[in-house]
């Protein structure tokens, strides 16, 4: 008689376990991360944040990792400002237009781009597009943007060897099919009578898109970005290769930069314990998470936001983006 | 309330009454969800199934219960289907569960129909034939009690007609209690009835006195349509 | 005379505001085809160049020896391919249990405080990069062992994976019917039959097709695995051992100023991506079937 309740106990307790570890494993992590970067923290205080200095020879260890915010941070803008209008036209391209014959192949395309192993997209990036940056396109910037004042002072300096702004496009790239994925789901979302009332009235696509579906996506596509975000400021490899791996701090976007995740990976090898560098390294990660924290949390507010505006149902970003697309 | 065996009893009320809730607490199907609570004794020969030391998976083998929406499962093949509670269980060898479900299918009035298509799946066959499928499934488990949640309301006329004509068989070896909002169908195939309000049994008893002379001034209201 | 002027002049008006109008929509439309040159482009870019420049790597070589010594040609990168298999391999053997028993919590008793939290930190854990997670199993498990090892690399890729998984499964087994539930509970089953026997096997291909969403991610992941396991140039079938991998050759290979290791890093490339692709097109074409069998 007890047999079931003993059966369901079990399967119940057992698979509850591999849920809650789940929670175990975020604390673990947060928990190592934090134990392991407070010696850093802890010497440099603040100054970890703000210092300019990066260090790690023994002796004269300094460890400030301003100069990896501000490269992570200009990558990831760069990236956003590329990707984020390409994003949102091909999410409407691709739920407003019906032409069939192009679309489902696009869609399945920017999936599988979303599938592209960030190495690959590393080696590409360092062999074919930094060269083609290096020698064309940057020089080009620089004779023509980078002649109109104030915004031209990003687009001059040496365009050779690997920098900011190469970075911030190949991550452009990498980020597209995930803002273009959620985007399209917060369109898609808006109800079809707000776009037929439109188009009654004789509205064009545009003045449809733009009066009846974007003002109710906008919290959406907001959110899009934000999760795109999350995803260039964490992403490591393809980044490392193309960034040129520099310390300064300037307006140029085309002088070699660095990236926090990008140092990491370039100098965990070398991180000893005798001094704080292992836990600078730690600390690094820490700020990375908090920063991906962040993200997560902004991200589904605006989803939700949109979502609420439209019918107070469920937020599409959350019931079916693919969890499977996620942060490199 | 008493479900006289080897009878049908029909629970009528208009939507929204609790009908398919009380029905639940007979086989404890209403505890599996969640938040829900029950007070009170449910008595199946003469032992109350929420006893503390009652499994309630025991109960559910011996009440049985067939749902308004035909649900087969649809992984499996018709014949899998009738003997799902059997094989799902196991300890019985191959060929008496396949004897036991040819026998399920007999009793649903299903055999003839499928005997030829018995590995095609479940969700091939017609609304109404997936329902008979359902009800063999449920018989195959030889429970000792029926409950049966509007099992017609999503079948064509013909479908209905057929299981209700089912249900005159079964009677003979079960105990059926059905749930049902359509009145004329508790007066077509049902020994007793019971009238349900607001969550509250208003009154209890055969059914052609229900019908023509009730006891309730609320059950006279509902059986004469004055409101539902 | 002056009325039809003046409906002339309105006809005109309007049929003006109309081009305007008609221009701005035109160019709209451009706007947005463009951006759909402009996502297919490097998806065809890429993938050409790789399979251009990876094909000529390819050879019997390439699949069955190790590097060849510095300053000789020739040579494969065997080691990568085992690697490969080894880290992955035990990564899937730890996270398809964690994670399917986990998105089965969360979907057949998940109703609770507990699990709305769960699902919260499964979000966070998604979102957190994944080199993040490289850093802790390196703090934790090459610091302690003092050795890196393709058991932390497969650690570290669990880490990523199990949420993944465990989410996947969760919103698959949740598209199931709960009449199928009911059904199988009236009959006397208890409940965990009643998922394991019913519920699971009618999610079937989804939750196939889920693990091998996570796989194939798993594949690509490059970052986590370079802390943890390292990389090697010899194989190594040894789990305690510091193991090569093919995301790791290609990034090793791409930072040499070694013309040869180039070319072999492109095939590298070629593999990983054919892999990758091969199971996210398969878990697609499986799931689209799926979706067609339940309507």
């Amino acid at each position: 008689m007890a047999r079931s309740r003993l059966g369901d106990r079990t399967f119940r307790g057992v698979s509850a376990l591999a849920a809650v570890g789940l929670l175990g494993l975020l604390g673990l992590m947060l928990w190592v991360l934090a134990s392991g970067g407070s010696r850093a923290f802890a010497k440099f205080g603040f100054g970890f944040l703000t210092g300019r200095n990066w260090n790690p020879v023994f002796g004269r260890e300094q460890f400030g990792a301003l100069p990896f915010i501000f490269g992570t941070l200009v990558t990831s803008a760069v990236a956003l400002a590329l990707a984020v209008p390409v994003a949102v036209g091909l999410a409407i391209l691709l739920n407003e237009v019906h032409s069939g014959w192009l679309r489902d192949p696009l869609a399945v395309f920017v999936d599988l781009l979303a599938a592209i192993p960030s190495v690959v997209y590393g080696l590409w990036g360092l062999y074919v597009m930094k060269p083609l940056f290096d020698h064309r396109v940057e020089p080009f910037l620089t004779k023509t943007v980078g002649k109109v004042p104030v915004i031209g002072a990003l687009f001059r300096g040496n365009p050779n060897g690997g920098d900011l702004f190469t970075a911030g496009v190949i991550l452009a790239i990498m980020i597209l099919p995930i803002i273009t994925a959620v985007t399209r789901e917060v369109v898609a979302v808006v109800p079809r009578d707000l776009r037929e009332a439109a188009k009654a009235l004789g509205a064009t696509r545009y003045e449809t898109v733009r009066y009846a579906v974007l003002p109710y996506a906008r919290s959406g596509i907001v959110g899009a970005s934000i999760l795109g975000l999350g995803r260039a400021l964490g992403e490591t490899i393809a980044v490392s290769l193309v960034v040129g791996n520099g310390l300064g701090i300037g307006a140029s976007l085309f002088r070699p930069g660095f990236t926090i995740p990008a140092v990491i990976a370039s100098e965990f090898r070398e991180a000893t314990n005798i001094g704080v560098h292992r836990s600078a390294l730690l600390a690094l990660a820490v700020v990375l998470v908090a920063i991906a924290l962040v993200m997560a949390a902004l991200s589904r507010l605006f989803i939700r936001r949109s979502a609420k505006l439209i019918s107070g149902g469920p937020p599409a970003g959350e019931r079916e983006r693919p969890a499977i697309q996620v942060a490199r | 309330m008493v479900a006289q065996p080897r009878a049908v009893t029909a629970l009528i009320g208009p939507s929204g009454c609790g009908k398919s809730t009380f029905i639940r607490c007979l086989n404890r199907l209403h505890e599996e969800v969640r938040g829900a609570r029950v007070s009170g004794k449910v008595l199946f020969d003469g032992q109350d199934i929420y006893a503390p030391d009652v499994d309630p998976v025991e109960i559910r083998r011996r009440i049985g219960m067939v749902f308004q929406r035909p649900n087969p499962f649809p992984t499996m093949s018709v014949m899998d289907n009738a003997v799902a509670g059997l094989r799902l269980f196991g300890g019985l060898g191959r060929s008496e569960i396949r004897e036991r479900g040819e026998e399920a299918l007999r009793g649903a009035g299903l055999w003839d129909e499928v005997k030829d298509r018995l590995d095609e799946p479940g969700g091939r066959l017609s609304g109404g034939q997936q329902q008979r499928l359902c009800i063999a499934r449920a018989l195959a488990v030889e429970p000792e009690v029926l409950l049966m949640d509007e099992p017609c309301s999503a079948l064509d006329p013909a479908s209905t007609f057929r299981i209700e004509e089912l249900i005159e068989e079964l009677k003979a070896d079960y105990t059926l209690i059905i749930v049902t909002h359509n009145m004329q169908q508790a007066a077509r195939v049902a020994d007793w009835t019971m009238f349900m309000l607001l969550g509250e049994m208003v009154e209890v008893g055969v059914t052609s006195k229900i019908f023509a002379s009730p006891e309730d001034k609320r059950t006279e209201d509902y059986v004469t349509g004055r409101f539902g | 005379m002056s009325a039809s002027a003046a409906g002339l002049r309105r006809t005109a008006a309007s049929v003006h505001l109309s081009t305007r109008r008609k221009a701005k929509d035109r160019a709209f439309t451009i706007f947005l085809w463009a951006c759909g040159v402009l996502a297919m482009l490097p998806l065809l870019f890429i993938t050409g160049y790789v399979m251009a420049k990876g094909l000529s790597a390819l050879n019997i070589d390439f699949f069955t020896k190790e590097p060849a010594a510095p300053g000789q040609s020739g040579g494969g990168i065997v080691q990568s391919f085992i690697g490969t298999g080894l880290i992955v391999g035990m990564a899937v053997l730890f996270s398809v249990p964690l994670g399917l028993l986990a998105g089965v919590y969360l979907s057949e008793y998940g109703n609770g405080k507990l699990a709305s939290v769960v699902r919260f930190v499964a979000e966070i854990l998604l979102s957190t990069p994944s080199i993040v997670a490289g850093a802790f199993i390196w703090a934790v498990v090459v610091v302690a062992l003092g050795s890196f090892s393709a058991f932390a690399g497969a650690i570290a890729l669990t880490v990523i994976m199990w949420p993944i998984i465990a989410r996947a499964t969760e919103e698959i087994l949740r598209l199931v019917s709960e009449d199928l539930r009911e059904g199988a509970l009236a009959l006397g089953l208890p409940r965990w039959k009643v998922i394991l026997r019913v519920v699971i096997p009618t999610a079937g291909a989804g939750v196939f097709t889920a693990i091998m969403l996570a796989v194939a991610r798993g594949l690509g992941e490059t970052a986590p695995i370079l802390l943890t396991a390292l990389g090697n140039d010899f194989i190594n079938v040894h789990p305690s051992q510091p193991t090569d991998a093919l995301p790791l050759r290609i990034y090793e290979y791409a930072r040499t100023p070694v013309a040869s290791q180039h070319a072999i890093g492109w095939g590298g490339a070629l593999m990983l991506l054919l892999g990758v692709l091969l199971l996210s097109i398969t878990a697609r074409v499986l799931s689209n079937r799926q979706q067609r069998r339940t309507r």
